[in-house]
């Protein structure tokens, strides 16, 4: 019984998403559409059709990668708001590595531009980790600003500097062909990037369990006093998570540009850096579970096309359902109980009810 | 004349019974002293009597009827305040406005000038000196705690619950605190007195319940018993003697401090050049009143806080350079903290993730860079066998510890290390008998290995049971030094209330 509570507790997350669905089901009631039939079309569209499957994992690559670029800092203790920056960042340095680069065997090719894309969201984010370690400005302002500068600074690199010629919008000339990376279902635009942000996902679970840099980053992340008490080098970790953090987002922007795009377009990424925060969040900030999260959400920003046509649906209607989603699992979240105490509680009171306080003796 | 009572409580925690069918008389106007060691279920108790807990069965009277406490709301409105060990204070907000905060309407003028003259005549009704207009933040703990007691007693508590109110105190606010608290009963107040203090409870209890590990051992009034029995009560077996002073003469001189000069996190000085020397196979005590400067003193030897000015010498080298990483490992300092909850423990992780907390990232524990998982529970497990660390498992997080069984990891941590000079600051605040024995047994173990003790308290008598020669800070400042038992109590308190003997 107490094991059954804990596992209900545990699993707050999916029980918050449920409610959000069923809510939004009464808003597709509403709107006069068949909510079962709707969200059928969701589920089918984004997880159980070949070509809705494939747009879901084409969301997920960065979403993913975005997460973990979250999460990474997040157990570092730092807010990292900076992903979508970092992932402009990214794709800008993939995108100068790939032009400028010999021809190569497609594996060295590939390795470097990925290396580039990581070196340039690093650096961004190095900015944020250093005036945080050294002078205590607040990373979460000085992230999130930086954001539109780099969408900014793509913006002008394409319409600019990077202008390919005849292009009758901002974009940069085509990455040559043998930098593409494989495509993971034939015909449909799912490239090999997810495998990217799976990998990373189990290395860093690895990393935060079972290495000493990584129990490091924990302990700054929980009590930065004792980390320093520790003889932990607390600034120059927090530097490196961030710049971690930095790294996975460029990732997911240089994956973007050899994946999907081949190309760098002004505004290339619809968000995917504030998607990563929700998804970090849903998953707890736990690596494991952030592929699970990332494809969920990925699922229902692909599928609600799908139930929009199918079911008649609104568009709107399915952004109120996705804002929902999110809330409620925040909600779920602010619930700090662990399985243990909420069956205490459940026990207490149900002793309560049968012996109210005081009315047993005389 | 029973007009607070306690009617056979108990209150499990998961497995663990922390109150097993708990029952006492408390006669109004009295001072009724609950005398247990840490893991009592002293704590535990105060939170029943307040809401905060629900026990699983039993309840409380006032005046002889049945009182329902289901939050603290209930509890204040049967006229029940609580001083909690660790205060829940504003500390942006004034004194004044600490008191009066929550009082009253929402839409009600506050009328803090009236309310602030109301609050100054109770102070000096208790003898209570306090600024009402100064932020808590400025104030020493000593003062923080008078502002929680007169929060309470402003609201008009007729019970007021004490949880461990001497552990903050100097000795000099200490006799001032007792005879407010004699008062407070000669005014009719009854007071509930929680503490491991004997001395205090013989002072100015009428009459003392003792738990033992969450039962009823005895209830005695004060004038038919003694220090020496409820000391017995209290622990269950009689206490050892303490461990006898040094034979061998202290070594070469190891640590040097030369006019150190340092800053506080307000910025305000700290150490105004200070000097010391320290030898092995010493103790040397450091007495002082909270905030002048002792925690400041520590973290500039360890290397957490910068130093201004002065050098500090470990066998005539000067380790101004060194990070505190390279203080700990290479020149063997070990400290333990004044603060085991925030500095000294990464609450959330195991047992054994404490204990290894200031060198995981050395061989053994971890090598070329993996973290070896089954050597760090291991030497855990034998590390709380060792020294007596009373938990589960070395996996159970250290927050779920009793303060006492959490101090046992940092000491266990650092005499593990084998330190050439410990730093020590108040490593007994808030601990029982059995522990405070535990621990200044160990100390003196290590001295008598040949490490260089600085022992820095604000608890005079454990220095003095420990320290071979004793210094008193005051301002940032160093007294000479004295060896316990060459100076009187009296002298010493002039000199932590800042008169030099000189002048005194």
């Amino acid at each position: 019984m107490p094991r059954l509570v804990d596992v209900i507790v545990k699993l707050r997350t999916v029980w918050a998403t449920l409610l959000a669905l069923a809510l939004g089901g009464i808003l597709i009631l509403a709107s006069g559409a068949d909510p079962l039939a709707a969200y059928g079309a969701l589920f089918h569209g984004a997880f159980f059709d070949y070509w809705g499957l494939s747009s879901t994992l084409v969301k997920a690559s960065p979403i993913l990668l975005a997460a973990l670029a979250v999460i990474v800092p997040l157990r570092a203790g730092l807010y990292n708001i900076g992903g979508e920056g970092q992932i402009y960042i990214g794709g800008l340095f993939a995108t100068l590595a790939g032009l400028s680069l010999p021809p190569l065997h497609p594996v060295p090719g590939i390795a470097l531009v990925v290396l580039a894309a990581m070196a340039g969201g690093a650096l961004w984010a190095a900015v944020a980790g250093l005036l945080k370690a050294f002078r205590g400005i607040n990373e979460v302002i000085v992230t999130l600003l930086m954001n539109f500068i780099a969408i900014h600074i793509v913006s002008y690199a394409v319409s600019g500097p990077l202008l390919a010629e005849g292009a009758p919008y901002p974009y940069s000339e085509e990455l040559p062909a043998w930098l593409r990376l494989p495509i993971l279902m034939p015909q449909s635009d799912a490239h090999a990037g997810i495998l990217f942000g799976l990998a990373f996902s189990v290395f860093i679970a690895f990393y935060f369990t079972r290495t000493s840099h990584g129990l490091a980053l924990d302990i700054i992340g929980r009590n930065p006093k004792a980390a320093q008490y520790a003889g932990l080098s607390v600034r120059r970790d927090m530097v490196i998570a961030m710049m971690a953090g930095g790294a996975l987002a460029g990732l997911a922007g240089g994956l973007e540009v050899i994946g999907l795009k081949y190309r760098l377009f002004h505004l290339f990424s619809p968000g995917y850096g504030f998607d990563g925060i929700v998804v970090a969040f849903m998953a707890e900030a736990n690596p494991l579970l952030a592929p699970v999260a990332a494809f969920f959400l990925s699922g229902l920003k692909a599928g609600s096309n799908i139930m929009q046509r199918a079911a008649g649906v609104d568009g709107t209607i399915v952004e109120a359902i996705r804002g929902l989603v999110v809330m409620f699992v925040a909600a779920g979240l602010a619930w700090k109980f662990h399985g243990s105490s909420v069956y205490a509680f459940l026990q207490a009171r149900r002793k309560a009810a049968n012996h109210p306080i005081g009315a047993a003796d005389p | 004349m029973t007009y607070f009572a306690i009617r056979n409580i108990s209150k499990s925690f998961g497995g663990l019974k922390a109150l097993d069918d708990v029952s006492f008389d408390v006669a109004k106007g009295t001072i009724h002293a609950v005398l247990g060691e840490n893991g009592a279920g002293k704590t535990t108790l105060m939170n029943v009597l307040y809401g905060l807990y629900r026990p699983d069965s039993g309840g409380i009277e006032i005046g002889g009827q049945h009182v329902a406490m289901r939050s603290p709301r209930d509890a204040i409105k049967h006229g029940i305040g609580m001083i909690h060990q660790h205060f829940h204070l504003a500390n942006a907000l004034t004194v004044t406005e600490n008191i009066v905060v929550g009082l009253g309407s929402p839409v009600k003028l506050l009328g803090l000038g009236a309310q602030a003259r109301r609050i100054g005549a109770l102070c000096e009704e208790l003898g209570f000196e306090i600024d009402l207009t100064a932020p808590v933040w400025k104030l020493p703990m000593g003062m923080r705690q008078r502002v929680e007691i007169l929060k309470a007693l402003y609201r008009g508590a007729s019970i007021l619950v004490l949880d461990e109110p001497t552990s903050v105190l100097s000795p000099s606010e200490i006799g001032n605190f007792l005879a407010g608290l004699k008062r407070l009963r000669d005014a009719g107040t009854t007071i509930i007195f929680v503490t491991h203090k004997l001395e205090e409870v013989m002072q100015v209890a009428d009459a003392t319940t003792v738990l033992r590990q969450g039962r009823l051992a005895a209830e005695r009034r004060t004038t038919d018993t003694s220090t020496a029995e409820l000391s017995r009560l209290m622990v269950g077996r009689e206490l050892r003697p303490m461990v006898a002073k040094r034979s061998g003469e202290p070594g070469e001189v190891l640590l040097a401090c030369i006019d150190l000069a340092a800053r506080s996190d307000r910025n305000t000085v700290a150490l105004d050049k200070l000097s010391l020397e320290l030898r092995v196979g010493e103790v040397l005590g450091i007495a002082g009143i909270d905030g002048n400067g002792q925690r400041e003193l520590a973290e500039a030897i360890t290397g957490l806080r910068p130093l201004e000015h002065g050098r500090i010498e470990i066998a005539g080298r000067d380790i101004a350079e060194l990070s505190a990483r390279q203080r700990l490992h290479e020149t063997g300092i070990a400290f333990v903290p004044e603060d085991r909850q925030s500095t000294g423990l990464v609450l959330d992780h195991s047992i054994a993730t404490n204990l290894m907390l200031r060198r995981f990232y050395l061989a053994p524990a971890s090598r070329r860079g993996l973290l070896d998982r089954s050597k760090i529970a291991s030497s855990g497990k034998a590390l709380m066998e060792r020294y007596d660390i009373r938990g589960r498992s070395a996996g159970q997080s250290a927050a779920a510890l009793s303060g006492g069984n959490q101090q046992k990891i940092i000491l266990a941590r650092e005499i593990e290390a084998a330190p050439r000079i410990l730093i020590v600051m108040q490593a007994t605040k808030g601990l029982d008998v059995g522990a405070i024995e535990f621990v200044q047994r160990k100390i003196l173990e290590e001295r008598d290995r040949g490490a260089a003790i600085l022992y820095i308290s604000t608890e005079l008598e454990h220095i003095m049971a420990v320290a071979d020669r004793v210094a008193v800070m005051h301002r940032g400042r160093l007294s000479e030094t004295f060896v316990p038992g060459e100076i009187t109590a009296e002298r010493m308190g002039l000199l932590m209330a800042g008169v030099s003997l000189a002048a005194a």
